[in-house]
């Protein structure tokens, strides 16, 4: 699995942080969206999918 | 886009008997066909009935918020003029400008931040429900309890004095209310304009550590003028309390009406069974029910449908969350059922921007109110209950309620 997000299309909803927390964060001064990892374990691939199916600026992208 | 005799008028009425779910007509509308024309105040729109459209257009950049350009389906006849004390607010900008002013107040609603809300929150919630049990009863749940909420909490937010709260709750209401008068809603809201341009002088020259002090910080930097300052101000204090003052007490009447799943939070206090519950009743009850309005910037092909350059097009939002493709028995009020795709809050670069506080209001509220107090019930007949079939956004006006 690889992750890739993109800050500039991202508008801080914050849903990847709820979905994920281990996964994604959020910039201290504007809540962009930051990638802890971006390759993390098998097990957590449904909430890595629901992140990015949840993110309403489509600015996460999981290859599996 | 030519007009048929036939085009129906939107927003619609809903069943009587039935107030927890969208317009029959909108239904049948989304059975026939994913792409309708509809009418609004005379003039033609497209109506995108089904949530896998709603998502893919409400991200498509081809589509404007703009409330000015013409051919916009507003919620009202013309769009208000501009309020000479306060600007517009993001929602109606486009990319770049939204994206620039919307980053601004983005931090303080990051989950962490948030999170760090919970113990204040739980204590104003406890605090609330010990004066319902001192109390007289009945009682209107939402006078007592749905309202102070979150106005207590985007008072501390924003920095606004609390004891303003009659001063504002009052005047959004009637901004909200799409059948007061369109000169009385155009006074409410020059009343609030000028409220937080005021409060915004106030910031600029005693800053404090609040959300609206931040934003004077940007009017001192000339990164914004003060009066776009105060527009977001009312933006977000409006946002603030008026949606989950209604989610509260609608929410809270849609599970006295469903004891099945109302037991379900009584006989659980695990935080995931709250939160799942608060996703699903975000869905089922869709507050937000005259759609998400947008007007097409260039031509967009949909299955064959050219959306012109100019277009109305209208998101009922309400139904996409009853797509029977995406929600399972999508009429019924399931607590344990996996919501969390709902689009409630939109979908697309506007999407809420209060989310996480609106979901950790919501999940403290519902995860007390029904396990302190569990004989909770109506006071007032259903049919009895004033309902805001004219509001901006949906919800009661009152809920009598005793224990």
């Amino acid at each position: 699995m690889k992750i890739i997000v993109d800050q500039d299309k991202c508008v801080a909803s914050g849903q990847c942080v709820t979905a994920a927390d281990t996964v994604f964060d959020q910039r201290d001064e504007d809540g962009i969206v930051v990638l802890l990892t971006d390759n993390p374990s098998p097990e957590l691939a449904a909430d890595v999918h629901q992140a990015a199916a949840v993110c309403p600026a489509l600015a996460i992208v999981v290859e599996d | 886009m030519t007009t048929t005799d036939h085009a129906p008028a939107y927003p619609m009425t809903r069943a009587q008997g039935c107030p927890f779910d969208p317009p029959p007509q909108l239904k049948e509308l989304q059975d026939e066909a994913p792409l309708v024309k509809v009418e609004v105040f005379g003039r033609p729109a497209w109506l995108v009935t089904r949530y896998a459209d709603q998502r893919r257009l409400l991200a498509d950049q081809r589509l404007s918020s703009d409330v000015y350009r013409p051919g916009f389906p507003g919620t009202t006849k013309e769009p208000l003029s501009p309020d000479e004390n306060a600007g517009i607010g993001f929602i109606v900008l486009d990319d770049p400008e939204h994206a620039r002013l919307r980053r601004m107040v983005t931090a303080p609603f990051m989950i962490k931040r948030v999170a760090a809300m919970r113990p204040r929150i739980q204590q104003i919630v406890d605090g609330l429900i010990d004066d319902l049990l001192a109390g007289p009863k009945p009682v209107d749940l939402v006078e007592a309890f749905a309202l102070p909420i979150p106005s207590l909490v985007i008072c501390e937010l924003l920095g606004v004095p609390y004891e303003d709260h009659e001063f504002f709750q009052r005047n959004s209401s009637i901004l909200l209310r799409t059948s007061a008068p369109i000169e009385e809603r155009i006074k409410a809201r020059g009343n609030i304009g000028g409220y937080l341009n005021e409060l915004m002088g106030d910031k600029l020259e005693t800053p404090g550590d609040d959300l609206l002090s931040g934003l004077a910080e940007r009017v001192k930097a000339g990164e914004l003028s003060r009066r776009d300052a105060a527009g977001i101000g009312v933006l977000l204090l409006i946002a603030g309390h008026e949606t989950t003052a209604n989610m509260i007490a609608l929410g809270t009447l849609a599970l006295l009406e469903h004891p099945d799943q109302l037991a379900k939070l009584q006989q659980s206090d695990d935080p995931a069974v709250v939160a799942g519950a608060v996703e699903e009743l975000l869905r089922y009850l869709n507050i937000t029910h005259n759609g998400r309005r947008r007007v097409v910037l260039e031509d967009i092909d949909f299955d064959g449908e050219t959306l012109r350059a100019g277009d109305g097009v209208i998101f009922p939002n309400d139904i996409a969350n009853r797509d029977p493709a995406v929600f399972e028995n999508p009429d019924e009020l399931d607590l344990d059922r996996d919501a969390r795709r709902h689009v409630a809050f939109g979908f697309g670069v506007h999407q809420c921007l209060g989310q996480p506080l609106a979901r950790l209001e919501l999940q403290v509220v519902y995860g007390t109110l029904y396990r302190r107090i569990p004989t909770l019930r109506r006071a007032a007949e259903l049919t009895d209950i004033p309902f805001k079939h004219d509001g901006g956004v949906y919800g009661v006006y009152a809920l009598p309620v005793t224990w």
